[in-house]
């Protein structure tokens, strides 16, 4: 009959340290993959990366914050009152629209 | 009601709403489909190591990249629009909309943006195969985020698995299987990818025209003309075949938008496919105010119309003005004039329970609760045709008809013709003539802008044929919308048609002059 073999505490740290390393170099792995990737852009690449962030910049820095607020979220404290603001204005009937 | 909303704030908002649609879908179908083809190139090259494949992939992928980067985040903005303007059925939607819109996020972001950057930066980077499994899951990941964004919109053209929650004013999600296989959203997403496909197949065949006009590339531009032509055609055939499933579905939960795009007034049975038409003004109206627009000439198959929505020539299809005062028996759609009564009988019901909680009678707001919000004939009986209430009168769920119709028409004859482009590519391949042909290679050419045209139509007539509906029956545009100054929506149009407009020209740009320098040596 096979006994398990218990790992000793020495044995632990190694295996804990072999897969540090093997962790850390995977995530180098991967900045490197990047950083390359970004290093040697072609030319259209470039062209392209700089309308992505202007677009984006232009979308998120200007477009979101000065031009679309979430209307309920600006103008009702909290979920009631906007429950209560929706509700009317979905009841609200002919006769007695403003 | 329509008449008290600022038609102003209506139009700009949608006009907005449309414009920003428009433009991101200028984006989105070439890389639904041109990413399947670059995946497809990138596979032979595997097999067969031949490096003429690896240049080719790489040019197509180029473009691809291109696509992909301009069109990022341009979809973001309609969800910024519908916090904005459209405030009130953003609320009203609930985690409808909400859940397949961030599953739509994460996948896009986790997804795409991972094995995009293996794609462009893991050449020779990573093994052969597993740069080819990133190009597939770019595809294949691509075309499930439109997944997400396709049953999003499928649930407003046809509102299921959800109830109606009176104290939040929202609807919740009770049945996530019946809103991912809501038969509009299957159709809807076959429909639209498959378009899809099929535009990027007349882009590649266009582009590599291009080369054989210039006398260049022959070995790669004929061998891309044969894989977009042999995916294309099937493309376009199962974009046909959808296509009748989802007309099929229309007639059924979309009835009027059905009668609209075939101008049909007054239903009969074997009733013929209008094939081409041209509408003239008339002096007969629907009911009232709108205007019936009847036929200067029309090009009609006999019977078709009948067969293709219910299988034989004997079957009825009702028309406008049959759907306004009868509705259809057969299909169990009631008329415009009683979902009116049964949507006035839910807004009071829905009213009195405002009532009962305002005055806090809380036994009567319970009961209110109970016996109608808590019941499911009241909420399938009445509260779906909710919408209604807000009608002045049945013509007022009738659509622009000349637009439905025109647009409509015009994707099904471009529809037809790419099926044509794809099979004379084929003969002319098999023959081994096509750089011979060049009125050919001219007309390849010249369907790029056609198959963005075509596929624009159909969503025009998808959109515009639902109205007056932001979610059908449930809710118009007009009460949907956010009561925001029309100038500030106005700013925003000019705002976006400026933004979206360089963005274009800066893909065009790029993209023109990546196709001059043509693919790598």
């Amino acid at each position: 009959m096979a006994t398990k073999q218990e790992t000793s505490p020495e044995q632990f740290k190694l295996l804990m340290k072999e897969q540090q390393k093997k962790s850390s170099s995977l995530a180098s792995g991967v900045i490197r993959f990047y950083y390359d990737g970004f290093r040697t852009l072609s030319e259209w690449g470039k062209q392209v990366w700089i309308v992505i962030l202007i677009k984006l910049f232009i979308i998120f820095a200007i477009l979101k914050l000065f031009f679309f607020p979430d209307f309920l979220k600006k103008n009702y404290a909290d979920d009631t009152q906007r429950s209560e603001y929706v509700l009317d204005q979905i009841t609200k009937t002919p006769d007695t629209d403003d | 009601m329509i008449e008290n909303v600022d038609l102003s704030l209506v139009d700009w908002s949608r006009a907005q709403f449309a414009l920003t649609a428009i433009y991101h879908w200028l984006f989105v179908p070439l890389t639904l489909g041109l990413s399947f083809i670059v995946a497809m190139m990138e596979t032979i090259y595997v097999k067969t190591g031949k490096e003429e494949w690896k240049r080719m992939t790489r040019f197509w992928m180029t473009l691809f990249g291109i696509n992909f980067a301009i069109g990022v985040a341009t979809g973001i903005i309609l969800e910024f629009e519908f916090g904005t303007n459209w405030s009130n059925y953003s609320w009203f939607v609930g985690d409808i909309f909400g859940a397949p819109l961030a599953i739509e996020g994460i996948l896009a972001f986790f997804l795409e943006s991972t094995f995009v950057a293996v794609m462009f930066f893991g050449w020779n980077k990573v093994s052969k195969k597993f740069h080819l499994a990133s190009t597939w899951l770019v595809a294949i990941g691509a075309n499930l985020s439109a997944l997400w964004i396709l049953v999003a919109n499928a649930w407003m053209q046809n509102p299921v698995g959800m109830t109606f929650n009176p104290d939040t004013a929202r609807n919740e999600m009770v049945n996530f299987w019946a809103v991912l296989f809501n038969p509009v959203a299957v159709d809807k997403f076959l429909h639209t990818i498959f378009s899809g496909f099929l535009l990027a197949s007349v882009f590649v065949m266009g582009i590599s025209a291009w080369f054989m006009l210039k006398k260049r590339e022959e070995w790669l531009t004929k061998r891309s003309i044969l894989i977009a032509a042999v995916f294309g055609l099937l493309s376009s055939l199962m974009v046909a075949f959808t296509g009748d499933m989802s007309a099929k579905t229309l007639a059924k939960v979309q009835p009027v938008k059905f009668a609209a795009m075939e101008a049909l007034y007054d239903g009969s049975k074997d009733a013929g496919l209008v094939a081409f038409g041209v509408l003239k003004k008339s002096d007969e109206k629907i009911l009232e105010k709108k205007e019936v627009k009847d036929f200067a000439m029309k090009i009609r198959i006999p019977g078709l119309l009948s067969i293709m929505t219910g299988g034989s020539r004997d079957v009825f299809v009702p028309g406008i003005r049959d759907l306004i005062s009868y509705g259809d028996s057969v299909r169990n759609i009631l008329s415009i004039s009683e979902m009116m009564q049964r949507g006035l009988y839910a807004k009071e019901v829905l009213n009195d329970y405002k009532r009962a909680k305002m005055l806090n009678d809380k036994e009567q707001a319970e009961i209110i609760k109970n016996e109608y919000f808590g019941s499911r004939t009241f909420l399938e009986e009445n509260f779906r045709y909710f919408g209604y209430a807000f009608l002045n009168s049945p013509e007022d769920a009738v659509p622009n008809v000349p637009v439905a119709f025109y647009t409509f028409h015009l994707m099904v004859m471009l529809g037809f013709f790419f099926i044509l482009v794809c099979m004379i590519a084929l003969f002319l391949l098999y023959r081994g003539s096509l750089q011979k042909n060049k009125w050919f290679l001219w007309v390849a050419l010249l369907s790029i802008p056609l198959v963005y045209i075509c596929s624009e139509a159909g969503w025009v007539t998808a959109e515009m044929g639902r109205q007056p509906w932001i979610i059908q029956d449930l809710m118009p545009v007009s009460v949907a919308v956010s009561q925001i100054s029309p100038g500030a929506v106005m700013t925003t149009f000019i705002l976006f048609a400026v933004l979206f407009t360089a963005l274009l020209a800066a893909e065009v740009s790029i993209m023109v002059k990546q196709i001059k320098t043509g693919p790598k040596h």
